[in-house]
């Protein structure tokens, strides 16, 4: 049984308030056979000017620190890639770093540029992150990424991360899916939401009007998981740019509060030890009293069933933000799909429902921007961008494009920047005559997870409009 | 054809032997408006790695025995754990931990925890398609070890037996797998012994 200290659990505090400024993302694509990182990264940081109604070198003057989230130097064959990045985005001479943590690397970068805002260091900072996965064949790129598993007890087993990976899939589909058709479906419908919200989104890379029978048809990868319940594998840019009050407030007119941390768990899945579960704000003492009776074969925790580090981010991440139950504390949320069932053993690691009930959060309706079943708004809208299934997975730019797109909807600009003709035109593409304002009605708080593969680093972001913050509404009560 | 590369320790200092690097040039990439857009950089490279304080697993399962490690520090809370996958170290005390022969407690207790089936694979890879990953639980162990079925269709408490290769081992963790307890000698893999 593995116990954690006090301090350990310590609620992590900022020095002072850190706001998100702006924030971009360049198209997503699987390959960009005529551009260069550096031109996706430039897009990136361009939108974000252009958001705040500055031009690129006026937003740069501003920025003090610079943080780089890049996963896989060996994707791209460039050591210091951020380097590189750096100064072609021209912003020398100021102190940058590369940040590395897997599919968690964008939520990362931010977490490391959040920080050195709070503490004083800098007064603005930049992360900014992508990935390049289009420059080895696929077989070739699975041998690449299962290189993110340990080199010398996984790696040499198959050169596929898919299969360290569904393991635990498999786990949660037999004990608490119990190998259910409805299960199955419902996890389809993940894939069919997320697909269909992406066809709403110019810069997604995978639009697409699907149906669960569809997903059910695709070949299999690992059964239960088919090539639809998968993310994507893309190139591509993201970035957001962080201030302090006084300095947020001059560059824009609607800052954000940022409220982040970061949780870790054993590279391996098979070091897992047991431990008890720590418990989320909106989560008693003894809820889980008798989970093994209702789902035997539970008795481990985290097992192979859940993600500690996202518990962890999630554990973090609320008292920061003085989150108490997530369905009804936060408007929208961008999860880390990189499978349907991933996503699901999500819901339950950050609370969204019980361990156990996480496939009741999409049956219910309620993450839907419109509830299928009531045709009312849904309780708490997920991956409205199209998520990692149907947006996006440039590892590093990732944990970045979720943030910026739940901060478009807190800023009220879904529709200016994912509605307009001319971007979609930029990127050669057509507006979709049924194209749809996926925007999130007076949304005020919204939260991204950032996860790395069998969940070795997880980050969680909440941002809140600083007019109605949870804590201060909370202290008026 | 080049000779392989190899490396021998001499005097604590590799001496390597072979080739290390196969040159092959590189070839432009043009669109289908034949400009040029890119090229191509070959690599074919041979890296020198160490096992360090894993060796003894490593070696241990190209002869057939199956070890993890246990913490003895007395003043560990964690004492007497032991873990598979082989630890150097115990991850609460940070102590050398004791070596221990686990064949007989796989042998008696291995059940699968769960496990895939996968159809596709990686560059490099060198297991049969497709490939049966299981996990692995055993009585007394607090951790659960990654391996492959070899034999049978894997079920999640499905008891199960290691097996080596203990013939032309390759040294890595591929030399050790397993099959459904109650395997035939006769339907093990080439090379591979009980
Ligand atoms: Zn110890």
């Amino acid at each position: 049984m593995i116990k954690f200290s006090k301090e350990q659990l310590k609620i992590p505090k900022l020095m002072r308030p850190v706001y998100l400024v702006t924030a971009g993302e360049s198209e997503f694509r699987r390959a960009f056979p005529e551009k260069r990182t550096e031109e996706l990264c430039v897009d990136a940081l361009t939108m974000a000017a252009e958001l705040i109604d500055m031009s690129p070198a006026e937003l740069k003057s501003y920025i003090h620190t610079c943080y780089y989230g890049h996963f896989a130097d060996h994707f791209g064959d460039q050591l210091l890639g951020e380097s590189v990045i750096h100064d072609r985005l021209g912003l020398d001479p100021l102190g940058n770093v590369g940040v590395k943590t897997g599919g968690a690397t964008g939520g990362s970068t931010l977490w490391e540029a959040v920080k050195t805002v709070a503490s004083g260091y800098s007064d603005c900072a930049l992360a900014l992150g992508w990935e390049r996965m289009d420059e080895v064949p696929t077989d070739e790129g699975n041998h690449l990424i299962s290189c993110a598993a340990d080199k010398d007890w996984e790696t040499p087993l198959g050169h596929i991360y898919t299969g360290y990976y569904a393991v635990m899939a498999q786990r949660y589909w037999k004990i608490f899916g119990k190998s259910e058709d409805s299960f199955r479906r419902t996890m389809a419908e993940i894939a069919v939401k997320n697909h269909g919200y992406a066809c709403h989104n110019p810069f997604a890379q995978s639009p697409m009007k699907i149906t669960v029978e569809d997903v059910l048809k695709s070949p299999v990868v690992a059964y239960p998981l088919r090539a639809l319940d998968a993310c994507l594998m893309s190139v591509g840019s993201a970035c957001c740019i962080v201030a302090d009050e006084k300095t947020a407030f001059k560059m824009c007119k609607k800052p954000l509060l940022v409220h982040i941390a970061a949780g870790s768990h054993t590279l391996r899945p098979a070091d897992r030890r047991d431990m008890a579960i720590p418990l989320l704000p909106n989560e008693s003492k003894n809820q889980y009293k008798d989970l093994t009776k209702k789902f035997p074969g539970s008795e481990r925790y985290p097992g192979f069933s859940g993600f500690l580090a996202a518990r962890m981010a999630a554990y973090y991440a609320y008292r920061m933000a003085g989150v108490v139950d997530p369905t009804t504390d936060l408007d929208l949320v961008e999860l880390h799909d990189a499978f349907t069932i991933s996503d699901i053993q999500t819901y339950e690691d950050i609370g969204i429902r019980p361990y156990g009930e996480g496939r009741d959060y999409v049956e219910s309706g309620d993450c839907y921007l419109t509830n299928p079943h009531t045709g009312k708004p849904g309780k708490l809208p997920a991956n409205l961008s199209g998520g990692l299934i149907g947006c996006m997975h440039a590892v590093g730019a990732t944990g970045l494009m979720q943030v910026c797109e739940v901060a478009l909807h807190l800023w009220n600009k879904h529709k200016e920047i994912h509605g307009d003709p001319k971007r979609w035109k930029s990127f050669g593409k057509t507006k979709p005559k049924d194209w749809k304002d996926l925007q999130v009605k007076g949304a005020k708080r919204g939260l991204a997870i950032s996860h790395a593969g069998v969940g070795s680093h997880v980050t969680c972001t909440i941002l809140e409009d600083p007019n109605h913050q949870l804590k201060k509404q909370r202290r008026a009560k | 054809m080049a000779k392989e590369a190899s490396v021998k320790i001499v005097r604590e200092r590799y001496k390597v032997n072979g080739e290390f690097s196969v040159i092959t040039p590189n070839r432009p990439i043009f669109n289908e408006a034949k400009k040029l857009c890119g090229i191509t950089n070959p690599r074919t490279m041979t890296y020198i790695h160490s096992y360090g304080g894993e060796a003894p697993f490593f070696e241990g399962i190209s002869k057939g025995i199956l070890r993890g490690t246990r913490c003895d520090n007395p003043k560990c809370e964690s004492k007497g754990s032991i873990y598979l996958p082989f630890r150097i170290f115990c991850p609460d005390c940070l102590k050398k931990m004791k070596i221990v022969d686990l064949t007989k407690t796989a042998q008696k207790t291995a059940k699968i925890h769960t496990f895939m089936v996968c159809e596709r694979s990686g560059a490099f890879n060198t297991l049969d398609k497709p490939i049966k990953f299981i996990n692995i639980e055993f009585d007394g162990v607090c951790t659960i070890l990654m391996s492959y079925l070899s034999a049978g269709e894997p079920e999640i408490g499905m008891r199960v037996a290691p097996i080596f290769r203990t013939k032309n081992p390759t040294y890595t963790i591929t030399d050790l797998s397993w099959v459904p307890v109650g395997t035939p000698k006769s339907k093990l893999p080439k090379g591979f012994s009980f």
